[in-house]
């Protein structure tokens, strides 16, 4: 059904790339979570580093800007010891017209294991998986409009870390579901995990018709009606050139309808967590009172980032091709 | 071995090692178990000695050496120790030691969480295999046995010692 589960793993079921949530089962997502967990305690110690990943070598690929992703993957490599380079391919060797796989065969050839890339076009971490040399491990951090599997994984342990489980939770997904990769992959995650009820709610224009249907989620066009009672309530970050497209009207019209205030989230109820993937558009997606409200987690899901991005990368790294 | 039998030799793991922080004049000992027959071994001496708590747990699973091998363990948990280990003289307990590769790593992640004064290596079973030059400070029990023949802790509760034989 999805062209992501067989080249995510090997014949036995052990992860090679890490490309998208589809394609993986709960007990994978889990053994990701349970493995954070444990890496979550090494950030706790004054020496936050262990020796797991010493000798290998990782590539930050990201042609598209992000400062937290970057360098949460790359405090996630060096806290597992592995060397990190850090390629900032838009002002380098594309722009001298070098084509993605030849960048990819460069890297190769200077014996790095791991890639970790962003990129503004869907599928490119599946390309670069499909071609890369056998013991090469691609970690998909955002493509396109397609998926960014460790933002969504990371947001379910900070779930997990509140909740303890997914089984009894009804969360709802906030704005705009049309361009983001962020929000199909905490869909797949939350279905994976067993969440009760997956809400995706925002104005028609920035909800796919047919997600309902393919995403496997309730859909809502009145915030107040969509938030009734959840459990946790993911703001997603509204891309500012969405108005230039004519999606939306103006970013006041938009906070108005679609923003989360201290009213709204006080009638959802005090238990209620609030999380956003960042950067937060202040007065936009939701008042600043809110994101550094008691409620908001969204600083805790940056730290847990970095656990959750030490256990995919151990978990791809651990394995030897040669090995049994 | 039975949960008695075992019981005996934690009784006498106990008298050494009371016999040993009385001569060298250790007060406040720190004890921690490896994960996780380890910490069962020393959740008992703890309790027999009536040593100052609470219990340092750590897992190895991030420092052992067959990572590239044979990747992560399961079971990985975080290691908990209490407080500052800094200056402190630590009892590091384990089930059963032979290759010594265990007790290496407990040290690499011990010294990441400070410098400890002292550490003394406390086992329940001792064996032949060491493939590096640590021993244990003390033992329950010393034995020789086949090197495919494994010694297996059963417990948390009680704990009983099996002897586990390499089919042929």
């Amino acid at each position: 059904m999805t062209p992501f589960g067989p080249i995510q793993r090997d014949p036995e079921g052990r992860l090679r790339h890490f490309l998208s949530i589809e394609g993986l089962d709960r007990a994978l997502l889990t053994r990701i979570l349970d493995l954070a967990e444990g890496f979550a305690g090494v950030g706790e110690r004054l020496i936050k580093k262990v020796p797991l990943c010493r000798g290998h070598t990782v590539a930050n690929l990201f042609f598209e800007t992000s400062t937290r992703t970057r360098t949460t993957f790359e405090l996630a490599a060096k806290r597992l010891s592995a060397d990190v380079l850090n390629l900032n391919i838009g002002a380098s060797a594309t722009a001298k017209g070098e084509t993605l796989l030849d960048t990819l065969r460069n890297l190769e050839a200077m014996q790095c294991d791991l890639f970790v890339v962003r990129h503004q076009a869907s599928g490119t971490a599946h390309f670069l998986a499909q071609h890369s040399a056998p013991g090469v491990r691609i970690v998909n951090a955002g493509d396109g409009r397609h998926a960014h599997p460790t933002q969504a994984m990371l947001d379910m342990f900070t779930i997990r870390r509140h909740r303890g489980g997914f089984a009894d939770l009804r969360v709802a997904i906030v704005g705009d579901i049309l361009h983001s990769r962020v929000a199909r992959s905490q869909i797949h995650a939350l279905n994976v995990l067993g969440a009760r009820e997956v809400r995706v709610v925002g104005p028609r224009t920035l909800i796919p018709t047919e997600a309902a249907a393919a995403l496997g989620v309730r859909v809502f066009h009145d915030l107040a009606a969509g938030l009734d009672g959840v459990d946790v309530v993911i703001m997603l970050r509204l891309q500012r050139e969405r108005m230039a497209g004519a999606l939306l009207p103006s970013e006041r019209e938009y906070y108005q309808r679609w923003g989360l205030t201290p009213e709204r989230l006080a009638a959802v109820g005090e238990g209620a967590l609030v999380m956003h993937p960042g950067p937060i558009n202040r007065g936009v997606e939701m008042a600043s009172e809110v994101a550094d409200g008691p409620q908001s987690v969204i600083l805790e899901q940056v730290r847990l980032g970095i656990a959750v991005r030490m256990a995919v990368i151990a978990l791809l790294l651990g394995y030897d091709e040669a090995g049994p | 071995m039975n949960p008695a039998g075992v019981d005996s030799l934690l009784q006498g793991m106990a008298g050494k090692l009371e016999r040993r922080l009385e001569a060298e004049g250790i007060e406040r000992p720190l004890v921690v178990g490896i994960h996780r027959g380890g910490v069962w071994v020393a959740e008992r001496l703890l309790e027999m000695l009536a040593l100052e708590g609470p219990l340092g747990r750590l897992d190895i699973g991030f420092y052992r050496d067959d990572f590239s091998r044979i990747g992560l363990d399961p079971e990985v948990r975080p290691s908990r120790l209490p407080l500052s280990i800094d200056d402190r003289t630590l009892i590091l307990v384990d089930d059963v030691i032979q290759t010594g590769r265990t007790v290496r790593a407990a040290l690499n992640a011990l010294f990441d969480f400070g410098r400890p004064r002292r550490v003394l290596l406390a086992v329940l079973a001792e064996r032949g295999g060491r493939e590096l030059p640590i021993q244990p400070d003390l033992s329950g029990i010393r034995a020789e046995l086949p090197a495919t023949d494994r010694i297996h802790l059963q417990g948390p509760a009680p704990l009983a010692l099996h002897i586990v034989r390499a089919h042929p």
